[in-house]
């Protein structure tokens, strides 16, 4: 898993890079965690075209992540998923609470 | 003339064999020439299968083994993946959507209903002495030629 990330016009761009499955959990949901604690935007998108591969361990960190940014009224979106994410997205409900932003 | 085929790997319950298990049972079901969905959805299933062997079946810092076999059967794939753990106490419990026995683990609870979305039948047995997770999928894209 590789992340990369940038902030633009108040909003953090996250691009995650490779495959979230419980063997890539942790590392993700302590950088993304450290990434979040920048000040300085207000909305955050998550892009997914480089994500490889994802399962029900990813939804979790997802969720994880989200609980956090909540307490600072700062909204999650996720941007370009594949097909397979999409399913994985809609069957658990995700998009209820980190709508798909196009 | 019926086609059959089955492979079997042991390996240990560690999350970095998660992707061997993945790529593994995909290489070996390339032969019935699945569509690049039915794949996808077969190594969502195996992933969340050997995930729990990872997190659950072996809580102690002393990991055991996953025992994972692919069969084929005409156009059938039917796979289980075994461990030798502490087994599932409440099976019913465990694949009702977005239960989880480690919530503060920031787990979705979601696998078992990953597996059940993916595969077209999902059976688990569970004892004191380990879990095994039989699955099966018609892979629809195999022709009658393909098979025969």
């Amino acid at each position: 898993m590789q992340i990369k990330s940038r902030i633009t016009g108040g909003v953090l761009y996250v691009l995650l890079c490779g495959e979230l499955d419980e063997h890539s959990a942790a590392y993700t949901r302590i950088t993304l965690d450290e990434i979040f604690e920048k000040p300085d935007f207000k909305k955050i998108i998550i892009d997914l075209s480089e994500l490889s591969f994802m399962d029900s361990t990813g939804i979790g960190v997802l969720i994880g992540r989200y609980k956090r940014m909540k307490d600072r009224d700062i909204p999650i979106y996720i941007s370009n998923p594949s097909a397979h994410a999409e399913k994985i997205f809609k069957m658990t409900g995700l998009y209820d609470i980190m709508p798909k932003i196009v | 003339m019926k086609y059959s085929n089955y492979m079997e790997v042991t390996f240990k319950a560690l999350s970095v064999n998660e992707g061997f298990a993945r790529v593994c049972v995909a290489s070996f079901c390339v032969q019935l020439e699945p569509s690049v969905d039915e794949i996808t959805d077969i190594k969502t299933a195996v992933s969340e299968a050997v995930t729990n062997c990872v997190v659950h079946a072996y809580p102690t810092s002393v990991k055991g083994d996953v025992i994972l076999r692919c069969e084929l059967e005409d156009d059938v794939v039917t796979i289980t993946v075994t461990d030798k753990g502490v087994g599932i106490k409440d099976v019913e419990k465990a694949r009702e959507p977005f239960y989880t026995s480690k919530p503060s683990a920031e787990r979705s609870g979601m696998g078992f209903t990953v597996m059940e979305s993916f595969m077209d039948d999902v059976q688990v047995l569970s004892n004191s002495f380990g879990t095994s997770v039989k699955m099966t999928k018609r892979i629809k894209s195999v022709s009658s030629e393909k098979v025969g």
